[in-house]
């Protein structure tokens, strides 16, 4: 068992803008300990008076960058750390931080596949985590990403994933957008539904291991449909975000 | 049945579906109970039988303390309200937990 779960003071080393909205800060940790793929960090923000907001962000890097940990955090208007993270913190930053946590929502390559992982939003931040590791493991399991998003300007991490998909032809990235498709897209342009999830099915083959992570009302829209094209619902785990994991 | 099963299966719970979170969502805090993982643990609802890990569970945060309800008939499983020198917990909706022991 591992030492109990205790604060420690962790410092921003890097800060990536990934979209208009999303940021990724990579952190020194002092007290570092290797991550699960889908764990995440407890963040601690104390003001002045004492007051304390505490939140609770995914760790976007694969788990083997020894001694560092990047976050993923989208700027919600009205955010108490989110925005801080937007609009405070620089290179140098130290912020109070303890983790990694969970055990329910996580892979590693050693549980196999085939894996299917559904995202909306900010919901894509674990499943990179999973997407990083598995390339960095070398693991051909077969895998396919559905991802949605408003429009084209806000999918996450959109070039990375194109070059993961072209240096692995047994990973699938399929993205829908919601909002506006530009012109020339070939993705699908809606929300998730029974015939998108049939394609990614049949992309990956043979029953599948699923991780779905999004707000709540796409996470039982991918689930319900799943349950209704026979995946075991033992084999779906779901992670909810909303308006308080900001 | 009790009345706590009554008003749940009247549907008189109010869950605002965005604002529902998951037990993975509160698991630095169960493990700061705990002290060890929750959220890969099987739990029993009290008022229904079902088993499910605690990150499964629906998760209210926005109260001034955590309620997590079952996710298969609503009811409250676990309560937890934190004050600056103690922590209350209220397991009366929980019929067991798993808690894995060290294996050091």
């Amino acid at each position: 068992m591992r030492a109990p779960l205790a604060w420690q003071i962790a410092t921003v080393t890097s800060i990536r803008q990934e979209t208009a909205t999303v940021r990724s800060f990579t952190f020194a940790v002092p007290d570092w300990q290797p991550h699960l793929a889908g764990q995440h960090y407890d963040i601690r923000l104390t003001a002045a008076d004492g007051y304390q907001a505490q939140r609770s962000y995914s760790i976007a890097s694969e788990p083997m960058r020894i001694g560092e940990i990047a976050l993923t955090v989208e700027r919600i208007e009205g955010g108490e750390v989110s925005t801080y993270f937007h609009d405070v913190a620089t290179v140098g930053e130290r912020i109070e931080i303890r983790g990694p946590i969970g055990g329910y929502f996580v892979w590693e390559a050693a549980m196999g596949g085939p894996l299917l992982l559904i995202a909306g939003g900010s919901g894509v931040v674990p499943l990179m985590s999973m997407l990083r590791h598995r390339a960095g493991a070398g693991a051909k399991i077969p895998t396919a990403l559905l991802f949605s998003s408003r429009r084209r300007d806000d999918v996450i991490y959109f070039d990375e994933l194109e070059s993961l998909r072209a240096a692995d032809p047994t990973l699938h990235v399929f993205h829908t957008l919601t909002r506006e498709q530009p012109p020339g897209w070939s993705g699908y342009g809606r929300r998730i539904d029974r015939s998108m999830l049939v394609d990614v099915l049949a992309a990956i083959g043979g029953p599948p291991r699923v991780f779905v992570c999004g707000p709540t009302l796409l996470v039982e829209a991918a689930t319900e449909g799943l349950v209704g094209l026979a995946v075991d619902p033992s084999q779906i785990r779901t992670e909810r975000f909303g308006p308080t994991g900001v | 049945m009790n009345e706590r099963s009554d008003s749940a299966s009247d549907g008189s719970i109010e869950v605002d579906g965005a604002m529902t979170l998951d037990g993975n969502a509160v698991a630095g805090l169960l493990e700061e109970i705990f002290a060890t993982d929750l959220t890969a643990q099987p739990c029993i609802c009290a008022t229904c039988g079902d088993r499910a890990e605690a990150g499964s569970l629906r998760a209210f945060t926005q109260a001034p303390g955590v309620i997590l309800r079952c996710s298969v008939c609503g009811e409250v499983m676990i309560r937890i309200v934190q004050t600056p020198d103690a922590t209350f917990l209220d397991l009366r909706g929980t019929a067991s937990l798993r808690l894995p022991r060290p294996t050091a």
